[in-house]
């Protein structure tokens, strides 16, 4: 195996050498996983507690006093569980991603590996959270004698939208913030402001009604609107329809920001240890 | 006729350094505002161009690596010295592609692992056992490698009762044992090491120092060794090269290596920038540290200093002295009690400390004029260094080395 290193060379076994270390990747999402609920007393149930209080909070302001759960003929934690499972998927994701390269300098600054190992590992962790309320969530179909219809099937597809639409993002920020710290600021901030403006408390036709037609294609340019109509498809059943222009959007933007963050994090990778 | 393992040519690389101006010591808020607008617009700008932001308000380029070439065949223990800021660490982290090179090639052949740092990657709250399988997959081992050699680790670090122990309640001693056994059982074809074997206490020194040429001894495996300590780089290189100022000041065997090392950076020299003179009115110009007699069992340390004076005054002079990890070691006073007395105009001073019982190693020196207790005229504070060998004792052949922990001196005992 020969390698040769120059300026500005784009690596040739690049894909190749990513392989290579799939166990590194595998042993650091292990790592991220293991070390999250050391030390704390409750341990795993974080990931239980969070979803579940959001939720609570979610149905009491929107459900019963806004009055929008007499809008949905599902039970209205469901119908907002929905959307909270693959956005704080999302929101986990986004944030521990792109904060992943500056937390992990120590090694990015005495190991060779390929980088995009680092950010990927932690959306992975991200997945894992997001299994465990997905289990709490079938446990409160149980409860509300809510079943699943057959359109469950379809969800591991919606998963992978889930895990792409993040992705891009995540790369983007994560290799602009080892250079640029200002983007640690401003994560939590797109994260509060998209809380709100993605259907996540709501359902999507409610804000649909308040947005003029021409501007509702700005709308979903959010890839995560499309991403948390079909989640609601799957899981709560066809009283809420499949949107293929949000789906077709999503898709869109998805593979646009992947671009753009792939392209960026190869251009600064080489230079990640001199600027962190 | 050997393969090549290494191929390095005209390699460059180049740094951006940030100062802060230290012109003007009286600040008003309007110059700060000022600054603050400057220094925001042309980050702003930087970030526009998607340039490093750099912090102060000059930036200087720097080549901490300038047209090195050189070639390693398979099998070769290389051995790489020089001064601190020399390039060594530079050179490791390009080789090892944590960085890109700014100029030139590389030609690798094989796979390489690099060794910077013991550790890397251990994780404070995970238990010994699972920090084998962290760091093992960090340094580059498949998972079926690090179980097949776990016992083989575990025997090595002596660690077998604390395996189920997260390492943050392990001795340090533990640790670096545990990180080191872990690295030592590294297979690549091209090893990359940095100054790791100065850790933990003598006895482990050697097992790891024994370990390291087996090594290279029957692995047939070609390694980058750097090293402060000459002796291990003589026992283990038997090729050189020394770095000096970014560039390769020389290649060939080990002895000759590290005599020329020793000629060229033995003495170091700091030369003050015209443009930050203290205000204080009696400061350094220029100060040359010289080891004497090196190969004699009686070395001292000589310190020439250029002294600028306005007026006649009368003062002490302090030298400190630092180990490698930057701890003080030792201090000297000259004029505390009865001052010195320096003259009006700029001359050339001399002191000398003897060195006969310093340990092996790398020292930081820190000068200062003042008077003590009142007023410091002026100093040079962890700019200058100088590296030591050991002279051979006169009733004994035991020699130390900083690096094994026993401290930077050794004391003379006297039956009474």
């Amino acid at each position: 195996m020969q390698t040769i290193l120059e300026s500005g060379r784009s690596e040739k076994n690049y894909w190749k050498d990513l392989w290579r270390f799939r166990e590194l990747f595998q042993v650091l999402a292990w790592r991220d996983i293991s070390v999250r609920y050391k030390q704390t007393v409750i341990g795993i149930l974080w990931a239980i507690i969070r979803p579940l209080l959001s939720t609570l909070i979610g149905t009491f302001v929107f459900g019963s006093m806004a009055g929008f759960a007499s809008d949905v003929s599902a039970p209205y934690a469901l119908v907002i569980f929905a959307g909270m499972l693959a956005w704080q998927f999302f929101h986990t994701a986004l944030s521990d991603a792109s904060n992943s390269l500056t937390t992990n300098a120590n090694l990015i600054s005495k190991v060779y590996f390929p980088r995009l190992i680092v950010p990927t590992a932690s959306i992975m962790v991200a997945l894992i959270d997001f299994a465990i309320s997905f289990v709490l969530f079938l446990l409160m179909m149980l409860y509300f004698g809510h079943p699943p219809t057959w359109n469950i099937l379809a969800l591991p597809l919606f998963i992978v939208m889930g895990f792409f639409a993040v992705m891009g993002p995540s790369l983007w920020i994560a290799s602009l913030n080892v250079k640029y710290r200002d983007f640690r600021y401003v994560i939590p901030f797109i994260l509060q402001f998209g809380y709100f403006i993605t259907p996540v408390l709501y359902p999507k036709f409610k804000i649909m009604e308040k947005i003029p037609e021409h501007l509702q294609i700005l709308y979903y340019m959010n890839p995560m609107v499309g991403v948390i109509d079909g989640f609601r498809w799957c899981l709560i059943g066809s009283e809420f329809p499949l949107d293929w222009t949000a789906i077709a959007s999503s898709i869109f933007i998805t593979i646009f920001f992947m671009w753009l963050g792939i392209r960026q994090f190869r251009k600064m990778e080489k230079t990640f240890a001199d600027l962190i | 006729m050997p393969k090549t393992a290494i191929t390095v040519k005209g390699l460059s690389k180049r740094y951006f350094l940030g100062h802060q101006s230290t012109q003007e010591s009286y600040q008003s808020l309007r110059d700060s505002i000022v600054r603050a607008v400057k220094g925001f617009a042309r980050k702003a700008g930087d970030m526009a161009r998607g340039k490093q932001i750099l912090a102060g308000d000059s930036v200087e380029e720097f080549w901490a690596l300038k047209g090195i070439d050189f070639e390693v065949e398979e099998g070769e223990v290389l051995g790489i010295i020089g001064h601190n800021g020399a390039g060594k660490s530079t050179l490791l982290k390009v080789l090892s592609r944590i960085t890109e090179p700014t100029e030139g090639r590389i030609e690798l052949n094989g796979r390489v692992a690099s060794l910077l740092e013991v550790g890397t990657g251990f994780h404070p709250e995970l238990t010994g056992r699972e920090n084998i399988f962290l760091n093992g997959a960090i340094l580059g081992m498949t998972k079926r490698e690090i179980k097949e050699k776990f016992d083989e680790i575990v025997d090595f670090a002596e660690v077998k009762n604390f395996l189920d122990t997260p390492v943050k309640r392990y001795s340090s001693g533990m640790y670096v044992r545990l990180a080191f056994a872990v690295a030592a059982h590294l297979e690549p074809e091209i090893l990359i090491v940095d100054e790791v074997l100065a850790v933990g206490d003598m006895k482990f020194q050697k097992k790891c120092l024994g370990k390291m040429k087996s090594i290279s001894r029957e692995g047939g495996r070609t390694v980058l060794f750097v090293s402060h300590n000459l002796s291990v780089i003589q026992t283990i290189c038997k090729r050189c090269v020394v770095l000096k100022r970014g560039q390769v000041d020389f290649i060939g065997p080990s002895a000759d290596a590290v005599a020329r090392y020793l000629e060229s950076e033995s003495d170091f020299h700091w030369l003050r920038d015209p443009e930050k003179k203290p205000m204080s009115g009696c400061h350094f110009d220029e100060i040359t540290l010289k080891v004497i007699g090196e190969d004699t069992p009686d070395p001292s340390v000589e310190i020439t200093a250029k002294i600028t004076n306005e007026k006649e005054r009368e003062l002490a002079f302090e030298v400190h002295l630092f180990n490698a990890s930057g701890e003080g070691v030792a201090l000297g006073l000259s004029g505390s009690v009865d001052r010195l007395k320096f003259e009006k105009g700029t001359a050339e001073h001399r002191w000398r400390f003897p060195a006969g019982r310093l340990a092996t190693g790398s020292y930081g020196v820190s000068v200062r004029l003042n008077v003590p207790g009142v007023k410091v005229y002026d100093e040079v504070w962890q700019k200058l260094s100088f590296d030591f060998q050991s002279p051979p004792h006169p009733e004994h052949s035991y020699r130390i080395a900083q690096s094994w922990g026993h401290g930077s001196f050794m004391l003379d005992l006297e039956k009474a």
